[in-house]
């Protein structure tokens, strides 16, 4: 893993997140075994993987939302906090989407993305409703603002959820396999929503399985398996010409249709 | 034979007596049964342990030895100048909390996992995420369980008349000892007051669960 992409190398030292020596266990499953894996500031990183792999619960420690066994995990300099004031701070500064969208289902689209600038941010409602009706136009759902979640598609709904994620302007976007609930013709309108963010400078840890994605988007792409970085390199490397075993297995059993 | 007539200003203030019981006794047990369901989710393990205890100390001690425990136990421990009527409160207050409690959680659990991940991640503490995202979705699967509660607490309130509180069950075992009436008679309108209690119960909570249908 020395000649890892010119990117990574040129990451530490203005890394965003750092982990280091991460290990983690779901009883007697080792999910996460020694992972080093450091972000530059916006720089875009697309996990794959095959099921099971760790990259969703790797996705998710950078947030503590699974916790680690050992090792540490830094986010802007600072090591993750407790449970506590401080993580939820932190938290405040990573936005999250995940695959089950999961929209606050009793609020409208419009409160789902004004709640945390209300009540983690403090922001006055007004100002936090023009952002929330600004961040829901640049995602295509400006019109659908005082509906229900259940109300909407799904690709419709993930991007409220990204719009939820932005309105706290976080220095850091995670997705956790965020097409991977989608209808096949929802897909692209969230993948492009994801394309122009990473365009705009987000950095951005992306798990998931749109090849087409990591290829366009990504500057590096971390591979994963059994709990394990197998190996990362810049796309067109990786999908050209990937070094280990394990992922040429993996992307002959992908890309061959 | 005119039990009701004879003895109305009783009987009327017997059952203006059960409602307040019930009432103020509903009011304690479901903003405590409420506090005890978030201690017992809540990521501190001291809360937990105390809600865990509180539930299994209630659920398991009988009314009766409850009642005795504060109305003997609080005066003896500096506590004096209840009236019974206050007593009975926090006795059937603290015994319904702990049904409250399991009624709410289980009402939490019933909560999709990830609407409070989603809460977390925007940074929202955890009495934030409890209160704005977990307690309003928890709801609607509480609200039933917790009416048959309520209705439960409101025939419970007979134990109280033992311990020196006026109320229906008070009323009854006056009127059989002391005056001769026909002691069915007694029973049928006692029993008629309960229902009209309990009924205007259950009404109020189908009310409740019609409104809460309509929010999503």
């Amino acid at each position: 893993m020395s000649d890892i992409s010119p990117t990574a190398a040129a990451a530490a030292p203005d890394a965003l997140v750092v982990l280091s020596g991460v290990n983690k266990h779901f009883g007697a499953l080792h999910v996460l075994q020694d992972i080093d894996l450091s972000i530059a500031r916006g720089e875009v990183v697309v996990v794959i993987g095959p099921s099971g792999s760790g990259k969703s619960t790797l996705c998710r420690t950078v947030n503590r939302l699974e916790t680690i066994d050992s090792g540490s995990i830094t986010v802007d300099g600072r090591p993750l906090p407790q449970e506590g004031k401080e993580l939820a701070r932190l938290r405040s500064d990573v936005g999250m989407v995940f695959q089950s969208f999961n929209l606050f289902a009793h609020k409208t689209v419009l409160e789902n993305v004004t709640l945390g600038q209300v009540k983690v941010r403090r922001t006055d409602r007004r100002t936090a409703e023009k952002k929330a009706r600004d961040l829901l136009d640049r995602v295509g759902v400006g019109t659908q603002a005082d509906k229900y979640p259940a109300q909407l598609s799904g690709g419709q709904q993930q991007r409220v959820a990204i719009a939820r994620a932005l309105a706290m302007e976080p220095k850091l976007m995670l997705f956790d396999e965020p097409t991977s609930a989608l209808d096949p013709e929802m897909i692209n309108e969230v993948l492009e929503v994801m394309q122009q963010l990473a365009r705009d400078g987000m950095t951005m840890v992306v798990v998931t399985h749109e090849m087409g994605f990591a290829r366009s988007a990504a500057h590096r792409v971390v591979f994963m398996a059994d709990g394990r970085i197998v190996e990362e390199a810049r796309p067109d490397q990786f999908f050209s010409n990937p070094r280990s075993d394990r992922a040429k297995d993996f992307l002959s059993k992908i890309l061959h249709h | 034979m005119y039990v009701l007539s004879d003895n109305f200003a009783a009987f009327r203030e017997g059952f203006v007596n059960t409602v307040e019981l019930t009432a103020l006794s509903a009011l304690l047990a479901v903003v405590l049964g409420i506090v005890i369901a978030g201690f017992r989710v809540s990521p501190v393990p001291v809360l937990r342990a105390f809600g865990t205890t509180w539930v299994t100390l209630m659920v398991n001690t009988p009314l009766v030895l409850l009642f005795l425990a504060v109305t003997l136990g609080l005066p003896a421990l500096g506590l004096k100048g209840w009236d019974s009527f206050w007593l009975a409160v926090m006795a059937l207050g603290a015994y319904t909390s702990a049904f409250v409690c399991e009624a709410v959680r289980s009402g939490i659990n019933a909560v999709p996992v990830g609407q409070a991940e989603a809460a977390r991640s925007i940074g929202m503490t955890f009495t934030q995420t409890l209160g704005q995202i977990v307690l309003p979705q928890a709801t609607r699967t509480a609200v039933p369980p917790i009416g048959s509660l309520m209705i439960a607490l409101a025939k419970n309130t007979a134990v109280a008349s033992s311990f020196n509180v006026t109320e229906l069950g008070s009323v009854m075992k006056t009127l059989n000892s002391a005056e001769g009436y026909n002691i069915f008679v007694v029973f049928f309108w006692i029993g008629l007051c309960y229902v009209v209690i309990t009924f205007a119960i259950s009404g109020l909570f189908r009310l409740l669960e019609n409104r809460l249908e309509v929010v999503r």
